[in-house]
């Protein structure tokens, strides 16, 4: 029987070792049934785009809390877009301003979660907005 | 068709998209699949097996870095488990890979379990055919981390690389059958552990045992240390890629290759029958809400499930 599997990527852009709360994401996002491609801490953007290509994801979750998010968050949706990929949506989480917010919308990052947000509400509004692709 | 010759030029896109329609079992991807087999059947294909943690991710690794250095082009297949109770995956063995990510000569795809149980998921043979048309030189799969008898590797692989690490137990586990018959080459992993000398003694003695037939193949073994010291990790990872070579040697010279071949087209056609027959008529009695029934039937003691299957089978096979 046909059966399509959320795919989501969950990836740490930059110079930020702290993947904690990636860590939690990803294991929350197992135990919602998704298959969760986890790629480690230090990864360039390019590296992140390559990946979520080759794996085929319908959502890169990013996860970021150097302070580099407002260079490191929008590269990837760029990138994604140049490689013809721009189907593949792009969330966001760490340590992130609210000041920063509308700058991130704007370059395409489609939902921010900071500290605080409840796992269950995450995993709510994948279900809710992303489909696996037909 | 649009699909096929794009896979056949290499796009990773196309490519990764068809082994995703593969995985959920998409109907429309069996007419790729079907015009993409002219295009299968040439790449050399490695196993990599062994326990949880024991370093098959790292040794794909390098085993990317060292055929990259001749020049080969490499699909990767990286099997992780799928939870039996929620149905998601955590595919964590391309943390190990990243660093040829942008590679465009090497392909990386995670696939999860999704209820196979011997160390491959169900998918990989039709991935398999998706990496070979795309032109890939070698394929490596590392299967899931895995006990004594999930060695479904063998249908699939060429050579098959049995990952081992010191304190996993006593001599007798070398003797046990299973895991410990299907190396082609085993590597001892984290090698400047303690007890990684002993393992290599009770491996060594366990060789000695065998009772070479004509044209044995003495499957090597390959001490491999410290990855952080990189000059002799790399020097190891040659060393495995020698000993691989030697082995595709072998099986080409003994005339092996071929039925290892064999075996492979067998599982193919038996999945492949499995999948025409079986699962249709499995999908009708869960949608007709017969299957429910039976399932009912048997657990009140009111039929037996041989006498159901045997009625079923009538009804179908016809």
């Amino acid at each position: 029987m046909p059966e399509r599997k959320i795919r989501v990527m969950v990836a740490k852009p930059g110079l930020d070792g702290h993947d904690r709360g990636a860590r939690v994401l990803a294991r929350c996002f197992r135990d919602a049934g998704f298959e969760v491609i986890y790629t480690g801490c230090h990864q360039t953007p390019e590296q992140i785009v390559a990946a979520a290509i080759q794996e085929d994801v319908d959502l890169v979750g990013l996860s970021c809390l150097s302070g580099a998010h407002r260079k490191l968050f929008p590269r990837v949706v760029e990138l994604l877009r140049e490689k013809d990929a721009g189907d593949i949506n792009v969330i966001g989480g760490g340590i992130i301003p609210e000041q920063d917010f509308a700058a991130l919308y704007d370059a395409g990052i489609k939902a921010i979660f900071t500290p605080g947000a409840p796992l269950d509400s995450i995993v709510e509004w994948i279900n809710t907005n992303i489909k696996p692709r037909a | 068709m649009e699909t096929v010759k794009k896979i056949c030029g290499g796009d990773i896109r196309t490519a990764s998209r068809l082994i995703r329609d593969i995985e959920d079992k998409i109907p429309a991807a069996k007419s790729s699949i079907k015009k993409l087999f002219p295009h299968t059947g040439k790449s050399y294909i490695i196993g990599i097996t062994g326990a949880p943690g024991a370093g098959k991710s790292t040794i794909t690794d390098g085993l990317i870095a060292e055929l990259r250095k001749k020049n080969k082009t490499i699909g990767v297949l990286a099997i992780d488990p799928t939870s039996p109770f929620s149905g998601g995956a955590i595919l964590g063995d391309r943390i190990r890979m990243q660093r040829h990510a942008e590679d465009e000569a090497v392909f990386v795809r995670s696939l999860a379990t999704r209820g196979s149980l011997g160390g491959l998921s169900q998918a990989v043979g039709e991935a398999i055919h998706v990496l070979e048309a795309m032109g890939k030189d070698i394929i490596l799969i590392e299967t899931v981390g895995i006990g004594q008898q999930e060695i479904d590797i063998i249908n699939h692989a060429h050579s098959v690389i049995v990952v081992l690490v010191p304190g996993m137990g006593d001599e007798v586990q070398t003797m046990k059958a299973g895991l410990m018959e299907i190396a082609d080459v085993f590597a001892i992993n984290k090698a400047d552990r303690a007890g990684a000398k002993q393992l290599h003694t009770e491996l060594m003695a366990m060789l000695n045992t065998a009772t070479p037939a004509e044209g044995y193949w003495r499957p090597p073994v390959v001490m491999i240390g410290n990855i952080y010291e990189a000059l002799s990790f790399e020097g190891r990872i040659a060393e495995l890629v020698q000993k691989i070579e030697e082995h595709y040697q072998y099986l080409l010279d003994s005339g092996r290759l071929a039925e290892r071949i064999n075996r492979k087209a067998a599982v193919e056609i038996n999945d492949a029958l499995k999948a025409a027959i079986l699962e249709p008529v499995m999908n009708t009695l869960r949608e007709s809400g017969e299957l429910a029934a039976m399932t009912e039937k048997v657990k009140n003691r009111q039929a037996d499930p041989h006498s159901l299957a045997e009625e079923v089978a009538q009804r179908f096979l016809k």
